[in-house]
């Protein structure tokens, strides 16, 4: 058995909006250098669990424990708000659905990849832009677009570009919701084969919250099978997918229409 | 001109005496915790918003009968503004006033630092028509109140990137952003950029009011007051266009004055103070 | 068929619950005893729909068992793969068992290169070293240098399948499994599979085939395993 711990732990997690029942009774574990992708259809919770996993929104109960850099294990809620931040802008990413809630429109393609470094105190122009072309190059961005604003890029371009930006403090953790939702099939395969490489290249811990099974397949290496705020199947993702144990599964995988 | 008879009716220098301690405990706070800004309950005053409520607030819970109090407008003591507050403290607190800043024990001003270097012992009073730095870049209060407190500062060098990245060079001309005592970001008023190195440990103590906006912050003396740059495109205050047409002074901060309609125009000292001195002093 | 093994079954069963069709039950393998010993290839033989595929999944962890175990040598030790978590079956598939199907996933703009040294880089090898050996293998399959920087969604199934052939067979598995490893393959790159296959069973590996083609079949296989749909017999030497 592989002796490494995991970096990001939870246990017991609920959460109810009144009556309905969010989250309910919800075990999670990942392991430094794997993605994990939770996957279910609208309403299974599991952007709440992102939500719950990432420090942004409290479970009713349970807890959230993150392995730091350090080895230390701090408590995601309960920390308190500076703790998080501080992970937040160093060994956690975020890639939003929608890029726009990811970049700053109104700054520069540069300006937006740079602003990370600037936040945990690089100084030196000329390293933060060559630490920014050089994020673009790698999310396959013209260099030359630095300083154009994300406005004018097409929404493709704005969630490479948010990939950069997340990116450029190689973060441990890297949290993504529906990274893919809402771009056209070619770009979205584009999309796909660079967090690939990228995740593997970078050796990331990816969280990633789905409800299209083929971006499962061919990113995660374990699955979360949500439905109605409970884990109903999880395992290998192979495994989850061509031999699901489940109902609910077996329903999933069935509807998927063959290209 | 020498202490007249306070007016009757007034409490000294004008604020009741549970105001100017209110105040004086958010001065201290201010002073404990260099470039943080501080909220207190800004008071009604006999002039409206924007004209330096907070500055008068400020200076009239400090001064004591024994202060010589100037007061400048754009560095000088000569323009309304300037005159009316001279005249009121002089009213309501009786104390001596003076146009000489060596003299001065309080000097209270709007938008500049005198050239004449400032010596322990003297308070400095800045007029202070916003106090957030941030406030351009995010509009929320709240969010700009979270970011004082995590000193998470990144937008704010966001933007000096951005003035590079477009213009060549940081564009930001007055109320150029500081870090204080490696802490806090601070708006340092709008003082023109090139008066920024003055704060930098300066001896005397300088406190900031917003009336309006009700914040008080301050900096205690010999504290670190660095502006905002980039190591490889380092703070640079601006060199004066030209030399003082009535003094000479190549070192000071110059008004432009049109003369004519023809284009004619002359640069004197912004500091008239300043000015007269070197002109006495040939 | 104690003492050495590389990969064996005790009692595997595998049983298909279908939710969907009212719960229906399918069983599949029920009680099978397999074993493959370092060095030797064992083919699987029976009748279509017997369950070689599904054994095969079975062995290389992507189906579960609901019966009995599937044991594999792993850094020196038995692994229990039926009840290993996922990390384990990962770190087995990374390091010690290798898997090549006849259908290869098409990941859209990787090219065929570097899907074949994917495996090697996941294994710590430096990228050109991994590079070059791919490129070796695949230049071995007749696969010419102008596909190797192409992704494979266009290949024929011929050369689809040299892919697969060439990523099963770079990192060097003590153990593989081979589900029809020739199938759309010439007569020239036959015999380069079969090549492969013996020079792989010469350093030491345990193979598993499923071969269609009984030339290869006879040509690699040391015995066969026959599974029938009912309880299985014991194997039976190749003639």
């Amino acid at each position: 058995m592989t002796a490494d711990a995991p970096i990001l732990e939870a246990r017991g997690l609920s959460l109810r909006f009144g009556p309905v029942p969010a989250l309910d009774d919800v075990a999670l574990r990942v392991w430094p250098g794997e993605v994990v992708a939770i996957l279910g259809e609208s309403g299974s919770g599991k952007t709440s669990l992102l939500r719950v996993l990432s420090g942004a929104l409290p479970a009713d109960t349970g807890e959230v424990l993150y392995r730091d850099a350090a080895g230390a294990v701090v408590p995601v809620h309960g920390s308190g708000e500076a703790a998080l931040r501080r992970l937040a802008r160093t060994e956690w990413g975020f890639v939003h659905q929608n890029p726009r809630d990811g970049l700053r429109l109104n700054v520069s393609a540069g300006g937006n990849v740079g602003e990370r470094l600037m936040a945990v105190g690089a100084r030196h122009y000329g390293g933060i832009r060559a630490a920014a072309a050089e994020w673009l190059r790698r999310v396959e961005i013209d260099p030359a677009r630095m300083d154009d604003l994300p406005r004018d890029f097409s929404g493709g371009m704005q969630q490479r570009l948010q990939i950069a930006r997340t990116l450029v403090t190689r973060p441990r953790l890297v949290f993504m919701d529906e990274p893919t939702g809402g771009l056209d099939v070619s770009v979205q395969a584009r999309l796909l084969d660079l967090i690939r490489a990228l995740v593997a290249g970078l050796g990331l811990a990816v969280l990633l919250v789905t409800h299209d099974i083929a971006v499962a397949r061919l990113l995660a290496h374990r699955l979360v099978v949500m439905r109605r705020g409970r884990v109903v199947e999880h395992g290998l993702t192979d495994r989850v997918l061509d031999d699901p144990q489940h109902e609910y599964t077996q329903l999933l995988v069935s509807s998927v229409l063959a290209a | 001109m020498s202490a007249a008879a306070t007016l009757a009716g007034y409490n000294f220098a004008y604020l009741d005496e549970d105001t100017k301690r209110m105040i004086r405990r958010a001065l201290l706070k201010a002073v404990a915790i260099p470039g943080h800004q501080v909220p207190f309950g800004s008071r009604e005053m006999p002039l409206p918003y924007g004209w330096g409520t907070g500055g008068i607030q400020v200076t009239a819970s400090v001064i004591g009968p024994a202060d010589t109090l100037k007061v400048i407008d754009q560095g000088a003591d000569d323009t309304t503004n300037a005159v009316s507050i001279r005249r009121f403290f002089a009213r309501v607190a009786g104390v001596a006033t003076t146009e000489r800043t060596a003299e001065a024990t309080v000097i209270q001003t709007r938008h500049r630092i005198p050239e004449t270097p400032l010596r322990e012992g003297q308070i400095l009073v800045y007029q202070v028509p916003m106090p957030e730095p941030l406030f351009r870049l995010e509009p929320r209060v709240a969010e700009t109140r979270r970011l004082h407190a995590l000193g998470d500062y990144g937008l704010m060098h966001v933007k000096l990137y951005e003035d590079i990245a477009r213009q060549g060079e940081v564009t930001i001309s007055y109320n150029y952003p500081v870090m204080v005592n490696g802490r806090y970001l601070m708006a340092p008023s709008p003082i023109p950029a090139f008066d920024n190195p003055k704060m930098d440990r300066m001896p005397a103590l300088q406190l900031f009011g917003a009336g309006r906006e009700k914040r008080i912050y301050a900096v205690p003396p010999y504290t670190e007051v660095r502006s905002l740059d980039f190591e490889d495109h380092p703070f640079e205050p601006p060199r004066p266009a030209a030399a003082c047409a009535l003094c000479g002074s190549r070192d000071s901060y110059l008004d432009e004055v049109v003369t004519d309609d023809r284009g004619g125009r002359r640069f004197l000292c912004s500091d008239t103070d300043y000015c007269a001195e070197r002109r006495a002093a040939k | 068929m104690s003492g050495d093994w590389a990969l064996k079954a005790e009692g595997l069963a595998k049983t298909f619950t279908l939710h969907l069709q009212g719960g229906t039950r399918l069983p599949v393998l029920d009680g099978v005893d397999f074993a493959v010993a370092p060095g030797e290839c064992v083919a699987l033989a029976g009748p279509s729909g017997a369950g070689k595929s599904t054994l095969m999944r079975c062995l290389y962890g992507n189906y579960g068992a609901e019966g009995g175990r599937i044991l594999v040598r792993h850094r020196g030790a038995p692994a229990d793969l039926t009840a290993a978590d996922a990390r384990l079956v990962r770190e087995v598939r990374r390091e010690t068992l290798g898997h090549v199907s006849q259908f290869l996933r098409v990941i859209p703009r990787v090219p065929a290169l570097d899907i074949v040294a994917e495996p090697l880089l996941a294994r710590g090898m430096a990228l050109d070293e991994a590079r070059e050996r791919a490129r070796a293998l695949l230049l071995r399959l007749n696969m010419p240098p102008a596909l190797h920087s192409l992704p494979p969604a266009t290949f024929s199934g011929g050369e689809q399948q040299r892919v697969n052939l060439a990523r099963g067979f770079a990192p060097g598995y003590p153990v593989l499994l081979l589900d029809e490893p020739t199938a759309s393959l010439d007569a020239a790159n036959r015999d380069v599979a079969v090549a492969l296959i013996r020079e792989a069973k010469a350093a030491g590996a345990a193979v598993v085939g499923i071969f269609h083609d009984a030339d290869v079949r006879d040509r690699v296989s040391d015995r066969l395993f026959a599974i029938e749909p009912r309880p299985q017999e014991a194997s039976r030497s190749a003639a």
